[in-house]
């Protein structure tokens, strides 16, 4: 008896909450879609290349009432993607000359659609007091003074020269036997690994040289400071084996499906006509990664301040 | 007495510390031609350099590729199954997670699934349990991480389903048949072993990036413990119990359905268990082909070093980890709900499902309570203190370490000749497990050499050790304890749990700070990650050691000490082994971890094969190099625990 | 009676060229431990014979590795023979296809075993049910059913217990009841007692004479005890490495012990208890007194102790009025001083 009297009463209670509070589900009705259709966004784990996808994404659903679908992948992935049809664009491509041959040449699924604006420098880096307390560190020709200076556990009687993420091509082992520096290149594996040994070594004026790459967020908040190479000539780096130069600079481009392109519909106008510089992007980024900002905002409050640019990317679409 | 004593003890002495000569004679033989022949016959390989078979690998690959359009294969078979699996997982997603059915809300608002999980687990484990199921599905709720988690949960509930479809039947074969076992065994071992980074990949080529490639991804690495632990629950069945089923004239159907499935259920409710945490335990490295939930936030905010986030995020697969686990394992105890409560509770379901379907309130999580900023705040101040007043501290430890344990090893097994190397391993392998044991070592040393990758290898090798000493000490302190005193089992056991689920990716960050790129972060981080298997398993080989012996023991006046190494050690060597055997296994999964914070060798292979088109192959091959270090790694030390044990 | 069981020359062999070996007769002669040192195989049952007749208790009796686990798990192809004929109700058990064999084990026989072997996840009923739901018994018959055979082994009011909140003794009526459930033609015992206490044996061995009596089935009791085998065979049979050493009744084997393995086997048993009058009576001599007191010739010895010591003459070993023998009493003091 007492236990269907508390079951009834759990029940009744239930019922009588249920009937008299709240909004109902349905009760606003959803924004409505465009005839843009679904921008399939590859979105690359970097946050210089978050925030070329925040800000297209943006004002593809915002203007052109695109339906934008990010996906996040690792670059080799994004690239198979134009093949399956599940990826229209990688917005930020550095290089990557293996895939453009396998994807664009050879399976022809991937088309250039053009750069982004953005430079990009590969290169090794100091942090900035170490630069400042000595100065001529910045030429390869004194590294060998200091590698005592750079032993770590990992390197054993040499310097260390600290690679990182695994995503780039490096010819820095090469580049450690022809310019015979004495050091050793100890692999990172992360660009979190990078990225804390660099803080560290700012904030403890420890001494660190390693390999890294602008734009980057961490440059707004350390200024790294590029150590220089041999000059970089065309073919200089032709044979791995052999390279004894620096990295060129990098054209940062963007790549569309050849679907995407063929179709050629107010999404593809926007990302071929798409453009801006490394202030830009070092901006949109800075909100994303130091502000804490959701990508969707930080691309507001930069399209806010920037509608002539944005302007002029749509004008043609 | 002592003088005239001591000759005549000589021979037995020698006697009996027969192989331990042996083996001290091996080592140091190996030492004085690792002096001669040393960094002779090393067979390195440049981080760039690829062999032709990387390269044949990488051909195929693209072939693979090219013909994905074309081939029948792809158009009739894979696509099928990736149809299949995508329905479900949106499915259940857009029951409890998505926005569904043009609803701008899933089906199942939050208070519905809280509703349905406590019933569930009232149903299955109790109040006690459905308390906390109830509790921690609300915390994930007021960390602001409600859709992630639903996310996570339906991904991983979908991948633990299919994982069992298939993995129940495939272990009630192999327990049934010692064939079929024995051609899985090595199958079940390259699916746990073979790091996920190496098929990441190759999946979206298959089953396009998706809910399908991350559930195959997850389940090619969580169903093989259900496989497994079937097998051995339908094994350990006694032979009597199935003696009287078939003298009563049962068929092999009947005495599978009413005698053996029964019989293994408590078992196999524990092979289930293993598989939701290894579900959960590649959350993470799913989000990297775009699995939505959880996995996605911890990757996200590790771009901008964002440990507060991460750890919020981490914390709540955690919380998950815990919940699911707790449920699974008092689900395999006995018990019956009274009806009352059982039909009460469906009913009080029954309307939280219906008021979570038809109100805001009750379909979206909003409160005024966000406890997820404090705990992404105090994680970030923590993190900061850490790394702000540890590193002098902790990196002189490190350097001691690195110099007096990984650097020796490591220049021992990679600055020898491989075929040094070899010969001394086979003939320890003779040593420990006769025969056999050598053929399986010469085979997987072989193999290794084929690989190309035979110094990476002894690179990785040499960590791995240290990783497993290390993981040993701390099993065989904590575990001791634990096992001895119940109060510090308690407190122990939820942060422990608590380290195997966290992602690595949450702590890689400040451990990177504290010890910088180098080996030995990539070992701490392997630590981290297997000790709490070792402890767990000393611990209960300790408490099950029989009351009686440990009273004789005291009643013969020893000390704790005296019971702890005269006793209860001994006597709980068959935990040791199996401690130090999974503590191996589960360092081994951490090798591609390692790689990212400064291992090197096979980790980094691995990892930079993921990223980079040309160094796929090479990726691939450092992957079955780690698979190959795993297999004989495992046979060795199974070899040796038998030889202890008996 | 045409017996219910007839064995002729049964073998087990172990090992991957055991038919080979039941094949050679030279092979066949050879001890054990020559067996297995040649051909490694082991034979586990060597050329049994025996018969069992209807309604009999038959105890096999061995020490461990005797074989006689083995034996009885051959009667039932539990463990399948390597050679020889099982005469079953005159119909060959070893010719038995799959589906005949099942019948015969769901119809004709079940067994009871040390360990039990009962299901822990079910309760004593649906245990006792088991081979009835096999059969395709339905829900409320197989109820009917199992309450009648647990009331018979005295588990009332256990029906819904689990087997681990039962003692051994009581975990073994429940296999006792779920073996007597399908109503069998034959029961076999496998050792079915020795993993209990002593007194709870004494209890379960009463239990099953009981049961002997009150259902009449035939049954073949293996066991390793052998005051149990007195206590409880109509027949015994001895086994050694695989063989039958004797065939008998208890005081046959007590009496006339086959060899020296039997003699010293049954040496300590309370001879007194077993031994009837015709293994100790001697002819008359002529200057025995005829007209003492009449006794049978079935008549166990510590029966007849108080008539033959109280009586001044002989006592008379009479069968259907002829004169066996005569028992005095230095005939009687001998049978009783042996045991002290």
């Amino acid at each position: 008896m007492a236990r269907h009297n508390v079951l009834g009463a759990v029940l009744v209670g239930a019922l009588a909450l249920s009937g008299c509070s709240g909004a109902k589900v349905g009760d606003s009705s959803s924004g409505a879609t465009g005839d843009c259709g679904t921008f399939n966004l590859a979105v690359n784990p970097w946050v210089g290349y978050e925030a070329n996808a925040a800000v297209l994404a943006y004002v593809a659903e915002k203007e052109l009432k695109c339906k934008v679908t990010k996906k996040e992948l690792k670059e080799e992935v994004a690239w198979q993607g134009f093949g399956t049809g599940e990826v229209d664009a990688v917005v930020e491509n550095w290089g990557h000359d293996d895939l453009r041959k396998k994807y664009i040449d050879e399976q022809k699924t991937a088309v250039s659609a053009g750069s982004t604006g953005v430079k990009g420098q590969i290169g090794w880096y100091v942090p900035p007091w170490l630069a400042k307390e000595h100065p001529d560190i910045l030429d390869w020709n004194n590294l060998n003074k200091y590698a005592d200076k750079f032993k770590t556990s990992e390197s054993g009687d040499k310097g260390q020269l600290l690679d990182g993420d695994p995503s780039f091509v490096t010819n820095d082992e090469a580049l450690v036997k022809n310019l015979n520096l004495n050091y050793k290149v100890v692999y990172g594996g992360s660009e979190t690994a990078l990225i804390q040994a660099f803080r560290q070594a700012e904030k403890d004026k420890k001494w660190v040289i390693g390999y890294f790459y602008s734009p980057q967020w961490l440059l707004n908040e350390i200024k790294l400071e590029k150590v220089k190479l041999p000059e970089y000539k065309a073919g200089c780096d032709a044979d791995a084996e052999k390279v004894a130069c620096d990295y060129p600079d990098y054209d940062l481009d963007k790549i569309v499906s050849k679907k995407f392109a063929d179709a050629n519909g107010p999404a593809f106008q926007l990302v071929k006509n798409f453009k801006w510089t490394n202030e830009d992007q070092n901006t949109v980024a800075k909100y994303i990664a130091e502000d804490k900002m959701k990508p969707e905002d930080a691309a507001k409050k930069w399209v806010d301040a920037n509608a002539d640019k944005v302007k002029a990317w749509t004008a043609k679409a | 007495m002592v003088a005239v004593a001591a000759p005549r003890q000589l021979p037995r002495l020698l006697h009996r510390y027969k192989q331990a000569l042996i083996i001290g004679g091996i080592v140091l033989a190996w030492l004085v031609l690792w002096l001669l022949f040393r960094n002779i016959g090393t067979l390195p390989l440049d981080a760039s350099a690829l062999t032709p078979l990387h390269r044949w690998i990488n051909d195929i690959n693209d072939a693979v590729g090219a013909s994905r359009n074309s081939n029948p294969v792809f158009l009739y078979f894979f696509n099928e199954i990736r149809l299949v699996i995508d329905e479900f997982v949106t499915f259940v997603q857009a029951l409890i997670a998505q926005p569904s059915f043009g609803r701008p809300v899933p089906v199942i608002g939050w208070l519905g699934v809280v509703g349905i999980a406590g019933f569930v687990s009232l149903a299955v484990a109790g109040w006690r349990v459905a308390l906390l199921t109830i509790a921690g599905f609300v915390f994930l709720g007021l960390q602001g991480l409600w859709q992630e988690s639903m996310d996570t949960l339906s991904l991983t509930l979908a991948a633990v389903v299919i994982s069992l479809l298939f993995g129940i039947p495939l272990g009630i074969w192999a327990g049934l048949s010692d064939r079929a076992n024995r051609v899985m065994t090595p199958v079940l071992d390259f699916m746990q072993t073979m790091p996920t980074f190496v098929y990441l990949a190759p999946l979206t080529l298959f089953f396009l990036i998706g809910p399908a490639s991350a559930t195959i991804a997850t389940l090619i690495y969580a169903a093989p413990p259900a496989i497994r632990i079937t097998a051995h629950a339908i094994r350990s069945v006694p032979r009597n119990t199935v003696e009287a089923s078939e003298s009563l004239g049962a068929t092999r159907q009947q005495t599978l359905v009413k005698v053996l499935l029964p019989s293994a259920r408590k078992t196999i409710v524990l092979g289930v268990n293993q598989t939701i945490m290894a579900a959960l335990s590649m959350v993470t490295i799913a989000a990297l082909i775009d699995a939505p939930g959880l996995g996605k936030t911890v990757v996200k905010a590790l771009q901008t070093l964002d440990v507060g986030t991460a750890f919020n995020a981490g914390l709540a697969i955690v919380v998950l980890a815990i919940v699911l686990d707790r449920v699974t394992t008092a689900a395999t105890e006995r018990r019956k709900l009274p009806r009352w409560a059982f039909f009460g509770g469906l009913g009080v379901t029954g309307v939280l499902v219906y008021l979570s379907y038809t109100y805001l309130w009750a379909a979206e999580f909003q409160s005024d309570v966000e406890i997820g900023s404090s705990i992404r705040q105090g994680a970030t101040a923590v993190t900061e203190w850490a790394q702000d007043s540890l590193p002098l501290i902790t990196g002189g430890f490190k350097d001691f370490v690195t110099f007096v344990l990984i650097n020796p090893l490591q220049a021992l097994l990679a600055e020898s000749p491989w075929f040094l190397v070899a010969l001394v391993i086979v003939a320890l392998s003779f040593l420990i497990g006769g025969v056999r044991a050598a053929v399986v070592s010469a085979v997987c040393l072989g193999l290794l050499v084929a690989t190309g990758l035979w110094q990476d290898s002894m690179i990785t090798l040499a960590s791995t050790l240290v990783a497993t000493i290390m993981v040993m000490v701390l099993g065989i302190v904590v575990g001791v304890w634990m096992g001895r005193s119940k109060r510090a089992d308690r407190f122990i056991r939820p942060v422990l749990d608590a380290g195997q689920v966290m992602p690595a990716f949450v702590y890689l960050v400040p451990f990177l700070a504290l010890f910088s790129a180098s080996r030995f972060t990539a070992i701490i981080a392997a630590v981290v990650f297997a000790a709490p298997v070792a402890i767990k398993i000393i611990a209960d080989g300790i408490r099950a050691v029989s009351p009686t012996t440990v009273e004789a023991s005291t009643a013969l006046g020893s000390s704790s000490w005296q019971t702890i190494v005269k006793v209860q050690l001994p006597m709980a060597r068959g935990a040791l082994t199996l401690a130090a055997n999974q503590g191996l296994i589960y360092v081994l999964s951490m090798v591609v971890v390692g790689g990212l914070v400064g291992a090197g060798a096979l980790g980094y292979d691995v990892v930079a094969g993921f990223s980079q088109g040309q160094l796929y192959g090479k990726g691939l091959a450092a992957g079955v190099a780690i698979v190959v270090l795993g297999v004989m790694l495992d046979r060795l030390t199974q070899a040796a625990a038998k030889r202890w044990t008996n | 009676m045409d017996p219910v069981i007839s064995v002729r020359d049964l073998w087990k062999v172990f090992g991957s060229n055991a038919s080979q070996v039941v094949a050679s007769d030279e092979l066949k002669s050879l001890p054990r431990s020559e067996l297995m040192d040649r051909t490694g195989a082991v034979a586990a049952v060597r050329g049994v014979d025996f018969d069992v007749a209807p309604g009999e208790m038959f105890v096999v009796m061995g020490l461990s590795g005797s074989g006689k686990s083995t034996l009885v798990r051959c009667l039932t192809r539990l463990v399948e023979p390597t050679a020889g004929t099982i005469m079953f109700e005159g119909e060959n058990i070893l010719e038995a296809d799959p589906k005949r064999l099942r019948d015969l084990r769901r119809n004709k026989f079940s067994m009871v075993f040390q360990h039990f072997g009962l299901l822990p996840h079910r309760t004593v009923a649906d245990n006792v049910g088991y081979g009835l739901e096999i059969r395709g018994v339905p829900r409320a018959k197989r109820g009917e059913r199992s309450q009648e055979v647990i009331d018979l082994v005295g588990l009332s009011g256990y029906e819904k217990s689990y087997p681990d909140q039962l003692s051994g003794g009581m975990q073994q009526r429940v296999g006792l009841a779920r073996a007597l459930a399908g109503d069998p033609d034959v029961l076999f015992f496998d050792e079915p007692f020795s993993a209990l206490d002593p007194l709870i044996r004494r209890d379960m061995q009463s239990e099953v004479i009981r049961l002997h009596r009150e259902v009449g089935k035939t049954m073949v009791f293996i066991t390793h005890d052998l005051s149990e085998a007195l206590k409880l065979g109509d027949r015994i049979l001895i086994m050694r490495d695989g063989q039958v050493v004797q065939v008998g009744t208890g005081d046959e084997l007590v009496g006339a012990p086959a060899d020296d393995y039997v003699r010293d086997f049954v040496k300590d048993v309370p001879r007194s208890n077993v031994l009837t009058l015709k293994w100790i009576m001697r002819p008359p001599r002529p200057e025995d007194d005829l007209d003492g007191p009449e006794l049978s010739p079935e008549t166990v010895v510590r029966e007849a102790v108080r008539s033959v010591l109280s009586a001044d003459k002989p006592v008379k070993v009479v069968r259907d009025g002829e004169l066996l023998g005569v028992v005095a009493d230095e005939e009687i003091l001998g049978v009783v001083a042996g045991e002290a």
